[in-house]
């Protein structure tokens, strides 16, 4: 039997769920490509990821962060969305 | 034409807007919004009131703020509005205050602005785009930056 590995979800959360969660979610797409990882990533508004909770990693700029206490995931704070250095150097914190 | 100048409709686009306060600056830009047909003034009230609910998470990078609500039949259809502030506003971020562009963003669904979105990232993910928007000072010269 091949033992298959289950891909990271990341869940980039925000308010609406259709602007910086969907924003976040393409730039960390874009890092996780360049650096060679493989993840699930969807965007979310806050209540649909505080039910799902089956996301090893929350982003989300940080007053959000706040409302994703209490959670079984890791919770980043992404301060400059269009920052790809800032969010793979995060990333890689997290998932390495 | 590009998606954002698409998105971007009639009466949309104002520069050197005189704003008083954040909300002054949103208000601003859901004006836009409305004069361009793409929403109803409730959905720039659910843009204010999702700020004064979450605090300034939509101000997504230095100088940027960009301000949205969820799809709602407040939405006449999709699209945005830019406001480029005279004097720039503070909108309670601990790193990206204070703001100077206002980018409002108006979606029908979860679905149909998210190539729109990837041209926004695009244009806003070279440095120093914030302060190209703000070089303008008549809404052509933002089409042609948006071209």
């Amino acid at each position: 039997m091949v033992c298959q590995t289950i891909p990271m979800k990341i869940v980039a959360v925000c308010g609406a769920g259709i602007g910086t969660s969907v924003l976040l979610k393409m730039n960390a797409e874009k890092v996780l490509r360049t650096l060679g990882l493989t993840a699930t990533v969807e965007a979310a508004d806050i209540e649909t990821a505080r039910q799902s909770r089956d996301a090893q990693i929350l982003l989300a700029t940080p007053e959000i962060v706040d409302k994703l206490q209490g959670l079984p995931s890791e919770v980043i704070a992404i301060e400059h969305v269009f920052d790809l250095g800032e969010i793979s150097e995060k990333l890689t914190k997290a998932m390495l | 034409m590009s998606l954002l100048n698409a998105a971007l409709g009639p009466g949309s686009i104002a520069t050197g807007v005189e704003a008083t306060d954040w909300e002054d600056a949103v208000r601003a830009a859901g004006a836009g919004l409305e004069a361009s047909g793409r929403c109803t003034p409730a959905y720039t009230d659910a843009m204010v009131a999702a700020i004064v609910e979450l605090g300034p998470y939509i101000v997504i990078a230095p100088g940027l703020a960009m301000p949205h609500a969820r799809p709602s039949e407040a939405v006449l259809a999709t699209g945005m509005s830019l406001v480029t502030l005279r004097e720039p506003v503070s909108f309670g971020s601990k790193k990206n205050d204070p703001v100077r562009v206002v980018f409002a963003l108006a979606a029908q669904d979860h679905d149909r602005h998210l190539e729109l979105l990837a041209e926004f990232a695009g244009k806003f993910g070279s440095e120093g785009f914030v302060n190209s928007l703000l070089s303008c000072s008549t809404e052509g010269e933002i089409r042609a930056l948006f071209a």
